[in-house]
């Protein structure tokens, strides 16, 4: 617009170079902390321009968290999280929309409740399921008085236990029955008139023009699973085979000793390599991640 | 809304929705019901099965004062956040929005703070405002212990708040933006014409053009608040000093699994579940009234 407001215009750059330091510098003196031996990082004021000790806090930090395995264990949570999201919900959404029967909608709404209880709310009875995840069908069993005896089924420290609590949720759901509902229905009828099945109407029709979806959904549900905190530090007592990175982030603060300070460098090269991967799919995915997070409400 | 063409195999279509309702099942709607049983029912000391035993777990929680100290700061922790970081945001989505040269610089940074995890912020902000080292140290060396949120119950609360606000303003962002460039240009630009400058603009057609967007972000920031705040509040305060952060999640993971009373816990858990369903109902009938402008 062709307007003259040049003081408006100078308060205008202020206001989003403050927020542009506000917002970032945080992480750029995590970067600056990260690169500094342990006497310089510890000085008042400390130094905000980086050091040269960058590679040898990281290797130090990626040694003391065993990072080799538990970046290990949360990409395989964070990739079996996304790939079984994209699927479950995309099969799911299919059929709500595509199929007709009575139960639908009642259908829907069951999956539909549960985007109101984040996992976070009800752990402590989620956590005990997790301890046995075939008890609900035992119970429901028992009370239809059928004597079979299931067996048990432990899902503490395991990848399933990791995930599959994760999954079971309506984000993704949602997100494809919206779409699936602006797809016209001349092509359904189109690919029924040349003899196309569901599956294959499915596959050949609908997953081709869901892409855009399911790169949105994929970005955010990656980011979503790796920042998880609460859910693997409850599932997880096995630290040594299946902590994930950010379970990491709380070893790595304490001190050498009780009154001396806390070895800084090293936990903010730590906090480094457990925010980058995250960090690097926003920007590399943006356009899919600001998608997603608009679609999903996450 | 309805499909005008349809499938009609049943089998097919049961196969095809059972996945998701077994997980639905067993990781939500079991626990979700074993809270309940819970919350109603006590473990008798000496084994057997839980007792029924009516209100009384709630009437235990609502009679510890420090249950109530958790909701007061709980309250405190979400009010202030929310209305910190949605300030924050609203103001550069509006000065962001109005495309002065440079602004897709802005576009493509003020959103990186929501793609932390909440432990990375809490770790993050934990040594940026240390008292004895940091950022925020140089502080304490010109006024000695004015800052220290190790000793200082409202330095710690004020740490968290800071933390948590951080990680939304990112994510209000790209919601305020979408919501402004989703105005027509045409609005705007008639509002010029009939000579409105760009403040008057901002405050009499953009923001009120943005208040669904708005209401929908402060419940999302405030069900956030009670949700993922455990991870800035583990790794920063562990609910200390003297229990001033001891927010509602994080006191029923403490009562759950380092006091192992299950159902305290989950009395505990039905309140704050009431509470997040509570918001997310105003949440739905704002998220239908979405204004969408085409």
């Amino acid at each position: 617009m062709i307007e003259r407001t040049p003081v408006l215009d100078a308060v205008t750059h202020a206001v989003l170079i403050s927020g542009l330091l506000l917002l970032l510098m945080p992480l750029w003196i995590v970067f600056v902390a990260a690169s500094h031996d342990f006497q310089t990082v510890n000085q008042v004021p400390m130094p905000l321009w980086p050091g040269n000790h960058l590679l040898e806090n990281l290797s130090l930090a990626w040694e003391r968290g065993n990072f080799d395995r538990v970046m290990l264990n949360s990409l395989i949570v964070a990739v079996g999280v996304t790939v079984g999201k994209i699927v479950i919900a995309a099969l799911s959404a299919f059929s709500i929309v595509y199929f007709s029967y009575r139960l639908r909608m009642v259908i829907f709404w069951m999956i539909f409740i549960t985007l109101m209880l984040p996992l976070e709310v009800r752990i402590v009875p989620t956590y005990a399921v997790a301890a046995d995840a075939l008890r609900p069908f035992q119970a429901t069993l028992d009370v239809l008085g059928i004597p079979l005896d299931l067996p048990e089924w432990n899902l503490l420290n395991t990848y399933s236990g990791l995930i599959l609590p994760l999954i079971a949720t309506a984000t993704g759901t949602f997100l494809y029955r919206q779409f699936f509902l602006t797809v016209p229905d001349e092509l359904t009828e189109a690919a029924k008139m040349d003899g196309a099945g569901p599956i294959r109407f499915f596959l050949e029709v609908l997953m081709p023009l869901s892409k855009t979806n399911m790169a949105a959904l994929a970005t955010i549900m990656f980011v979503w699973s790796w920042n998880q905190y609460l859910w693997p530090l409850l599932v997880v007592t096995d630290h040594q085979n299946f902590a994930t990175a950010t379970m990491q982030l709380q070893k790595i603060v304490p001190g050498p000793a009780f009154g001396e300070p806390p070895i800084w460098n090293v936990a903010m090269a730590a906090n480094l390599i457990v925010l980058a991967p995250p960090v690097l799919v926003t920007i590399l995915l943006q356009r899919w991640f600001v998608r997603g997070l608009i679609s999903t409400d996450k | 809304m309805e499909k005008r063409a349809t499938f009609s195999n049943l089998w097919l279509a049961a196969a095809l929705v059972a996945p998701q309702l077994l997980l639905v099942f067993v990781f939500f709607y079991w626990p979700s019901g074993e809270a309940l049983y819970w919350a109603f029912t006590l473990e008798p000391p000496f084994g057997g099965s839980n007792q029924w035993v009516g209100f009384l777990n709630f009437s235990t929680v609502f009679s510890d004062a420090k249950y109530w100290a958790s909701v007061r700061v709980s309250l405190i922790f979400a009010l202030v956040a929310t209305v910190l970081s949605l300030a924050i945001a609203v103001l550069l989505a509006l000065f962001v929005d109005r495309r002065l040269p440079g602004h897709q610089v802005y576009k493509f940074t003020y959103f990186l703070p929501y793609a932390l995890a909440a432990p990375a912020v809490g770790l993050a902000f934990r040594f940026i405002f240390a008292p004895d080292a940091g950022f925020v140290s140089a502080i304490n060396r010109a006024f000695p212990d004015l800052w220290n949120p190790a000793l200082d119950g409202v330095d710690a609360l004020a740490l968290i708040i800071m933390a948590q606000a951080w990680k939304m303003a990112g994510y209000n962002f790209v919601f305020f933006l979408a919501a402004l460039q989703s105005i027509p240009r045409t609005l705007v630009e008639a509002g010029a014409m009939d000579g409105a400058s760009v403040l008057r603009r901002m405050r009499d057609i953009q923001l009120p053009l943005i208040a669904p967007t708005l209401f929908f972000l402060i419940v999302i920031n405030i069900t956030d608040s009670f949700v993922d705040s455990f991870g800035i509040v583990d790794i920063t305060t562990g609910g200390g000093p003297a229990r001033a952060t001891d927010l509602m999640v994080y006191k029923i993971y403490s009562d759950g699994f380092q006091g192992k009373d299950y159902s305290l816990a989950a009395a505990q858990s039905i309140v704050l579940m009431l509470l997040v369903v509570a918001l997310t109902f105003v949440q739905f009938r704002f998220v239908e009234r979405r204004i969408h402008y085409t």
